[in-house]
């Protein structure tokens, strides 16, 4: 039994079969057989590390033929452990003492043996780690024969466990049988933690090593609220968390009743609930849990899904706008354009790397630097006008002049789309995400000038309180609750109304239960989060009245500090939803 | 039942590495006798002679203090010989 910490990406909690992902997604079956079954099992392994020997004897020959000795010497080390009697002793015990399939006592020997290696101080020692997993993969293909288990067609239901996920993995994964993920790198925003987040199922990540720890076929716990992984939990654990699997299940359904119902107050109220996503088919999700639109479309995965030499074209701009409003059936869809930069990857594959990215040439900066890409895109919202409701929302936005700017870009595509004859819809509501504090301190200046706002607290507050939250050392002071936050919030919804324009927020704090009392009360109207947070943040609302987060709110905005803010809130909330901190 | 027992000191530069771990298991594998490989110094181990993987795990850099022990009917034989072999720092030329 063994517990990881790593960073809670996706809530709920899940008790699995571990399904390691490695470089041949080899997977072991089953993980133990019946007493009567072990001499077979010890068998199979005979047979599966003579055949192996067999392989590493020919190849030594041919490497020794073809390269000379030296090289050849490492398919002789190999050998000499297939050979070593004392492993060979652990892993028949593991089959006769533990009853574990011949694949499962090999993984955990060789596992073991190479975290042992992995800790010596010498780097020779340390770098034959390589070594162990090579002769592991290669009795373990021998042994499973054709019985080699498909990525995209698993039997059973199983948790993924990997070094970190990529596009091209989970677009290949069986979802129906998918429950969790857990992987040894990555954080909020790894692309492990956006699939699971919009398939719904718990993930952590950043757990170090947890691809070493973990053999296929374990019994896993993933905790996904409070980070945790636990490895071949004991009986104590085990009926724990079958709890809250079990209270889980029930408050969901529960909340997917909830879908087809209003957001509204008791005295009335009606607010709507919007969903963020990053790719088309997160639509289906957010729908089916209630979403009355999408406030945020961060249309940068356009490019942080492709290849580091590939331009996004106006064309596949068009394909995502369009696959989104056919999905939609009408609803409105927020579209933001290219909020780059700041993101490792666009550093990684910029020509001079910022120092300071977050303050840099990121997001409006960078397109209005680069006009020809930045019309790219502006022409393919455009087109899209015709197919449904389409809106458009500039980031970062911090001067007027930069506004203004984009408009006129806006405008001159425009004016090149009437020239060339293609249809538009001239009416477009444009909006501004409200997040560097300039903005939102002259709110009632750009009210003025945009047909709505969004605001954009994850970015607001970083910058307000000067903190980066990807950095651990003071990810720790982030804190939506800070009194300096909430009364900007309340100024820019309050510069909303005043010039009759829609506010919604579209950061975190959207979905965060915690907040919605909070946020209703300050006269908010429209919340944009993530799907999964829909039904939760929709039962606040439905058993409140709006009279009662006013009063909330008053009282909130007297506070002096966070942690104040976050207990009374916390307080006040658990009246209506006591499960839900 | 006879035994032996010598200490010696790893002499080759890259200590105790596949190489030569691989030939003293090859030779230890020839002799009838038990043979134990103890570790001494700020980490101390202990292996099975005939075990390349409990070997190479001791981790045996050069400087390292290890005393030989064999125990059956060729225990003198092979502590001779095993010895030899690290005296010879395992055919490696400095």
């Amino acid at each position: 039994m063994e517990i990881k910490k790593g960073i809670g990406v996706s809530p709920g909690v899940v008790i699995g079969t571990a399904f390691v992902l490695d470089a041949e997604d080899l997977v072991v079956p089953r993980r133990q057989v019946a007493p009567a079954e072990t001499g077979g099992e010890a068998e199979r392994l005979g047979r599966a590390i003579a055949e192996s020997m067999v392989e590493l004897t020919d190849l030594r020959n041919a490497v020794e033929a073809k390269h000379g000795k030296e090289l050849a010497g490492i398919f002789d080390f190999h050998l000499r452990i297939l050979k070593d009697k004392s492993l060979l002793k652990q892993i028949l015990a593991e089959i006769n003492k533990n009853r574990s399939s011949a694949e499962y006592a090999l993984s955990t020997v060789t596992r073991r043996s190479a975290q042992m290696f992995a800790e010596m101080k010498d780097k020779y020692f340390a770098d034959r780690v390589k070594d162990i997993y090579d002769i592991e993969r290669r009795v373990l293909r021998h042994l499973l024969g054709e019985k080699r288990e498909d990525l995209s067609h698993l039997a059973r239901d199983v948790v993924v466990i990997a070094h970190d996920m990529l596009p091209s993995q989970t677009a290949a994964l069986d979802k129906l049988h998918v429950k969790g993920f857990a992987t040894d790198v990555g954080g909020r925003t790894s692309h492990t933690a956006i699939v699971a987040r919009a398939m719904g199922i718990p993930a952590v990540v950043g757990l170090g090593d947890i691809t070493t720890e973990i053999s296929g076929g374990d019994q896993v716990i993933i905790d996904g609220n409070r980070g945790v992984v636990i490895i071949n939990p004991d009986e104590e654990q085990l009926a724990e968390h079958r709890e809250l699997e079990r209270k889980q299940v029930k408050f969901e359904a529960e909340l997917t009743a909830l879908s087809a119902l209003p957001a509204r107050t008791l005295d009335g109220h009606e607010v709507s609930l919007w969903a963020n996503i990053e790719f088309p088919v997160d639509i289906d999700g957010a729908l089916a849990r209630g979403a009355g639109g999408i406030g945020l479309y961060r249309t940068e995965f356009l490019y942080l899904a492709t290849a580091d030499d590939h331009e996004v074209t106006e064309e596949e701009h068009y394909e995502a706008y369009a696959d989104s409003l056919r999905r939609l059936g009408g609803k409105p869809l927020v579209i933001r354009t290219l909020d780059l930069g700041a993101d490792k990857q666009t550093q990684a594959r910029a020509a001079s790397p910022e120092r300071n990215p977050f303050l840099g040439d990121r997001s409006i900066r960078m397109c209005l630097h680069d006009i020809p890409m930045f019309k790219r895109q502006l022409r393919a919202i455009m087109r899209a006008t015709v197919l449904g409701d389409v809106r458009i929302m500039f980031p970062m936005i911090s001067t007027l002049m930069e506004l203004r700017q984009a408009k006129m870009v806006l405008n001159d595509v425009m004016e090149e789309l009437e020239d060339d004859s293609i249809p538009f819809r001239r009416d477009i509501p444009i909006g501004i995400m409200v997040e560097v504090p300039a903005a939102a301190y002259m709110a009632n200046h750009f009210a003025k000038e945009v047909n709505f706002f969004s605001i954009g607290t994850n970015d607001l507050v970083q910058y307000m309180l000067a903190v980066d939250r990807t950095n651990e050392r003071v990810a720790g002071l982030f804190c939506p609750a800070h009194p300096a936050v909430l009364g900007l919030v309340r100024d820019v919804i309050r510069a909303g109304a005043r010039n009759s324009i829609g506010v919604s927020v579209c950061g975190e704090m959207a979905g965060d239960p915690l907040y919605t009392l909070l946020l209703l009360g300050l006269g908010l109207n429209t919340f944009s989060m993530n799907g999964p947070d829909i039904p939760e943040v929709k039962k606040i609302i439905r058993s409140t009245t709006l009279e009662n987060a006013r009063q909330v709110a008053r009282k909130v905005m007297s506070f002096d500090s966070e942690r104040q803010v976050m207990h009374f809130l916390r307080e006040e909330t658990r009246k209506f939803i006591p499960e839900a901190f | 039942m006879p035994s032996a027992s010598r200490d010696i000191i790893v002499s080759n530069k890259l200590g105790l590495h596949a190489r030569p771990a691989m030939q003293f298991v090859d030779l230890a594998n020839q002799f009838k006798s038990d043979i134990k490989v103890t570790k001494f110094g700020d980490e101390p181990g202990e292996a099975d002679g005939k075990s390349v993987m409990e070997m190479i795990i001791l981790a045996a850099t050069e400087g390292t203090r290890m005393r030989i022990d064999a125990e059956g009917e060729d225990a003198e034989d092979a502590v001779t010989k095993l010895v030899g072999l690290f005296e010879s720092k395992f055919g490696e030329e400095d």
